[in-house]
């Protein structure tokens, strides 16, 4: 499986994502630079965490224009997953890939620590490695990820079960303690927590590492296996 | 050359913790008067007098200035200046 | 200030103008001696800057050359950017801390973001990587609404940059005293992690060669920012806020990721931030550490307004710059990868086999100086030494002996104290994982980063006991240095070397000098012995409001190599049923310590004294112990002594302790004495432990009923306290004090 994960300028995970697939998925990952027009031969797409464009504007907002986004979008559309950590999932909300947006977290601070969340649904090719209900640690690290919908939306993403994780306690002020969502389709998730800071005992946890697992074993399922 | 100022705002009902933050300032400083605050964002541009300004200003507004999700907007157009 | 405007050379000289910018008289008659006439503005303009304190280091290089600085692993000393040490497998760290205390006192967001940025250039200008920032912060006691302003502001401006640049801020230390009220200190520390074939230097070599500037254009900012951080703080100072600059952090990741690329350049000669005193101190510094000169054209330097002067843009302090120096006909490659981050890359001049810094401005030579004369030959001093009266007088007192009603009051009492209080409302801003090396959080005694595909590890601290250094400058330096590296080695490592911020009020008041002094002896003492080399620092002098002088604070950052990942130790218990023993005496010192501020109000009397032979003896055996697998946590024992060092062991583990202690319960519990180890140990280490650290005494086990138990060997019970208790008075002593209100 061939990932991709985009590098903005202001991009800071962009390593850490590198890393958690190269050495902790083991599966083959390339930088993708945000001037590059085509990203139609990656089997997933991964915009990372970090400031791009110093989040100037609103995080996410300028990063949305980017000339790789158009790709993304159109990869997205055609069914490809895509998956936005923090600043990614903040360039997703912004590109309507995602409903909703980001406010500033309710107490006004940056919050970096890790965090126990709740699998939603186990029934995405995210978290098919996951069951629902189970406890997961995995890190948070933003200053504007107090998740925000208007109540439709939210009884949208209840009712198709797009909400995939929560925070088991109320972190930023999220609507539904709202971690991480999924589009109707299913393919673009977009995450506060950083899974790919969650990829080895050493570090504190492993629980991350389910969700690139998850993305492995639904890509051999759907792409491999079907002739 | 024209000067257009936008000015974003949070939509009303969305919550906005810097306003509530400044408002408990305020309290505190004793400005009891205050009742409410909501922050939002002043951005000055600088353009070239082009057709259809108002039409393509309007576009800058939904599509980068501000997030419609969240966030409304007005702006004003100045006088041409030299 | 156009350029009709500025003084003439008679009239700076007649009316004294250079004053104002900071020169002394004598000075400005060895500035012409120098030049053989009279100096124009600009020419005063970047004497004065140069020739501050904070460039210069004119009161304290005489003490500064006292500290060893060598040593088998060091590959870079004090002089560049960062101090470089060699960690093996080709690799090496590198690492430097530095003040920014007035421009946070003034503008504390701002001023501390721009402390790290400027830090973080420091040590990617070497070829390095930043893989972690750290820092050591003094603040009031947060009993007023301005001194609660300036921590949340500063605590906010390092995570603001930090987080953005993607530098994880991993730890460091922070303490709170009324000294500090008017003057907080803002010190910050970068470590980065090199090759030895990528090492760079500010040099500015080779007739011809091309001179380049890259990043943010120049503004005003900052202009002066050198010699204000040379000056007391007066109320004055607020009226200086153009002084401080502002940070650009995304400008700084774009600098930092072409910069890595840039010195992978053959045709790349040097590089060098551009910090205090900006392209003044760049191009005078980068010249004279090559023996060259440097003719730039300041018509070419990206200005951020129009018209600037040349005074102006030789003193801007605009953030977010570098200058590079590039073999002629070599600069597109620079140019290409600048473009790529988006940066701007001009040339600005070349390097000249006259070793003059030549400006031009307008088709006019508007200023020509030696560069030596600038970067190396300001004046030295040797300013007069005096005992301090304070330490005269604290060497008269009697010992106190404190009794204690209730030990479990007195213990809660101190777990609140903001100084021991749990950290955590500060580093829950920080991002301290982003690079995903991070093994040891901020928390324990040091933080612990992973070096990838490497089966080691570093440790880094930061610290310094400003209260023993006041009461005794000699002893309170050797603990600065002796307590750091304490640090790095309850955590597994072997420490390497330190890098320093030394704080002081006015040096030219003689009984400050004495503090100076005295205390960057004890420092070097301690560096010997503990063969801990200084290979970097800063001096931040005139920490001084109307209120008074800020107690000395040198601190000390210090790294450690941890050869082997199994060695990374914390200071949290384990496992119930391990062992708990103390290595080290316990002596009445209560002079200096957080129970006589306490009870007392105030510090007084003689600080703990150490032992440097027993302080090496003590690590040694620690290290040892730890190295073969019979260690499962060890703490230093620093603030608040034991009874804290128990409770801090317990935080967030869930298990409890039952210990057994003497009769004289407040020293026992409280006491400050130095070289001490909390350690525990498995059950069944227990006889091979004993064998390897015979003086260890066994206090205890480790219990699995979240409840801490002290008795006495009499086997009356001291304390009983739950560890939820202890923890809730721990974590929640500073979120309350930031927000009580007047």
């Amino acid at each position: 499986m061939k990932f991709a994960v985009i590098v903005f300028p202001g991009s800071n995970c962009d390593n850490d994502m590198y890393y958690a697939i190269e050495e902790g998925l083991e599966e083959e990952i390339d930088k993708v630079w945000y001037t590059e027009t085509d990203v139609s031969k990656y089997d997933a797409i991964l915009l990372p965490g970090g400031f791009s464009y110093g989040d100037y504007l609103r995080s996410g907002a300028i990063a949305r224009f980017a000339p790789v986004m158009e790709s993304v979008i159109e990869e997205a559309d055609k069914g490809k997953p895509v998956l936005g950590v923090c600043n990614g999932f903040q360039v997703l909300l912004e590109a309507r890939l995602l409903p909703g947006a980001m406010q500033r977290n309710k107490d006004l601070k940056f919050i970096c620590r890790p965090t126990e969340l709740i699998v939603e649904n186990d029934q995405t090719g995210f978290t098919n490695a996951y069951e629902i209900g189970e406890s997961v640690t995995i890190p948070v690290a933003h200053g504007e990820g107090n998740y925000y919908c208007d109540e439709q939306t939210l009884k949208e993403l209840q009712r198709n079960k797009q909400i995939v994780f929560t925070y088991r306690n109320d972190i930023n002020g999220s609507t539904a303690n709202i971690a991480g969502i999924v589009n109707e389709q299913g393919n673009v998730l977009g995450m506060m927590p950083h899974p790919e800071r969650a990829t080895s005992d050493l570090l504190g946890s492993a629980d991350g590492l389910k969700l690139f697992k998850s993305m492995l074993k639904h890509w051999r399922e759907s792409y491999v296996l079907t002739p | 050359m024209i000067k257009v100022h936008v000015y974003v705002t949070l939509k009303a009902g969305v919550l906005d913790p810097q306003g509530s933050a400044i408002t408990n300032s305020l309290h505190t400083m004793n400005y009891d008067e205050v009742q409410s605050v909501r922050t939002g964002k002043f951005i000055e541009l600088e353009v070239e007098n082009t057709k259809n300004l108002e039409q393509r200003v309007e576009e800058m507004c939904e599509k980068l200035l501000s997030n419609p999700v969240i966030e409304d907007y007005t702006y004003t157009i100045g006088e041409a200046v030299s | 200030m156009s350029l009709l405007l500025e003084p003439s050379p008679q009239q700076i000289k007649d009316d004294k103008i250079y004053q104002e910018m900071g020169l002394k008289d004598e000075e400005f008659a060895m500035v012409e001696k120098i030049l053989g006439r009279a100096p124009n503005y600009t020419e005063t303009g970047v004497f004065s800057v140069m020739w501050s304190e904070h460039c210069s280091y004119k009161h304290s290089k005489v003490l500064l050359k006292k500290f060893p600085s060598k040593g088998e692993r060091v590959l870079q000393g004090p002089g560049e950017g960062a101090g470089i040490v060699d960690i093996g497998d080709g690799q090496a760290v590198a690492f430097k801390m530095e003040s920014h205390n007035h421009p946070s006192a003034i503008e504390p967001y701002q001023g501390a973001a721009t402390g790290v940025g400027g830090i973080l250039r420091d040590v990617f200008s070497m070829g390095a990587k930043p893989i972690a920032l750290m820092n050591s912060l003094r603040f009031g006691e947060l009993q007023s609404a301005r001194g609660r302003y300036l921590f949340e502001e500063v605590v906010a401006g390092i995570a603001g940059y930090g987080n953005c640049v993607g530098v994880p801020t991993v730890g460091g230390e922070v303490q709170f005293d009324p000294c500090y009220e008017g003057n907080p200190l803002m010190n910050a520390m970068c470590v980065g992690l090199i090759d030895h074939k990528d090492i760079q230097k500010g040099v500015a070599e080779g007739t011809g060669n091309t001179v380049m500037y890259v990043g943010a254009s120049t503004g005003k900012d900052g202009i002066h920012g050198a010699t204000f951080a040379s000056e007391e703080l007066s109320e004055e100072s607020e009226s200086k806020r153009p002084s401080v600059q502002v940070g650009d952090p995304f400008m700084e990741k774009l600098l930092l990721e072409a910069c890595l690329e840039l010195v992978q350049l053959d045709s790349l000669v040097g590089i060098q931030d551009m910090g205090a005193a900006g392209l003044a101190s760049s191009s005078s510094e980068m010249a004279s550490k090559a023996g060259f000169g440097i003719e730039m054209d300041l018509d070419k330097v990206p200005q951020r307004e129009k018209d600037m002067t040349p005074y102006e843009m030789m003193l801007s302090e605009s953030q977010e710059r570098m200058l590079l120096v590039v073999k002629k006909g070599h600069e597109q490659e620079v140019r290409n990868i600048c473009d790529r981050w988006g940066l701007y890359a001009a040339e600005v001049g070349r390097v000249t086999e006259e070793q003059t810094l030549r400006l031009l401005h307008q088709n006019e030579v508007v200023a020509e100086i030696p560069a030596d004369a600038l970067a190396e030959e300001a004046p030295v001093y040797h300013p007069e030494s005096i005992e301090h009266a304070a330490f005269t007088k604290n060497q008269q007192i009697k010992e106190t002996v404190f009794h204690i009603d209730d030990p479990k009051k007195t213990l809660i009492d101190l777990l609140q104290q903001p100084t021991i209080a749990s950290k955590e409302w500060i580093y829950d801003q920080y991002d301290y994982m982003v690079q995903t090396n991070t093994v040891v959080q901020p928390g324990s005694d040091a933080a612990v980063l992973r070096v990838r595909d490497k089966n080691k590890a570093l440790a880094m601290t930061t610290d310094s006991n400003s209260r023993f250094i006041y009461l005794d400058p000699e002893t309170g330096g050797k603990i600065a240095v002796a307590e750091s590296a304490r640090n790095i080695v309850c955590s597994g490592g072997i420490p390497l070397g330190l890098t320093d911020c030394l704080n002081y009020g006015n040096p030219e008041n003689p009984e400050i000098y004495w503090q100076l002094e005295k205390s960057t002896d004890g420092m070097s003492a301690a560096c010997e012995t503990l063969e801990t080399p200084v290979i970097g620092g800063n001096v931040s002098l005139y920490n001084e409001t109307k209120a008074g002088a800020v107690y000395p604070t040198p601190v000390v950052g210090m790294v450690g190599l941890i050869e082997n990942l199994e060695h990374i130790t914390t200071q949290s218990f384990k496992q119930a049923g391990d062992a708990v023993y103390v290595i080290g005496e316990t002596t009445p010192d209560f002079g200096g310590s957080e129970l006589q501020k306490l009870l007392e109000g105030d510090i007084s009397g003689k600080a703990p004294s150490l032992d440097l032979e027993l302080e090496k003896h003590r690590q040694n055996q620690v290290l040892e112990a730890i190295r073969a697998g019979l260690v499962q946590s060890a703490h230093d024992l620093a603030e608040g002594g034991l009874g804290v060092a128990i409770a801090e062991s317990l935080m967030d583990t869930g298990l409890g302790a039952t210990v057994t202690i003497s009769e004289e319960v407040a020293t026992d519990l409280f006491s400050e004495t130095q070289s001490r180890f909390l350690v525990s140990v498995p059950a069944h280490k227990k006889k091979s432990f004993q064998k390897m650290v015979p003086d260890a005494r066994y206090l205890g086990t480790v219990t699995n009923d979240s409840q801490l138990e002290v008795y006495e060997q009499s086997g009356e019970i001291v304390l009983q306290a739950k560890v939820d208790e202890l923890e809730d008075a721990w974590k929640g002593a500073i979120p309350c004090l930031v927000k009580s209100r007047d």
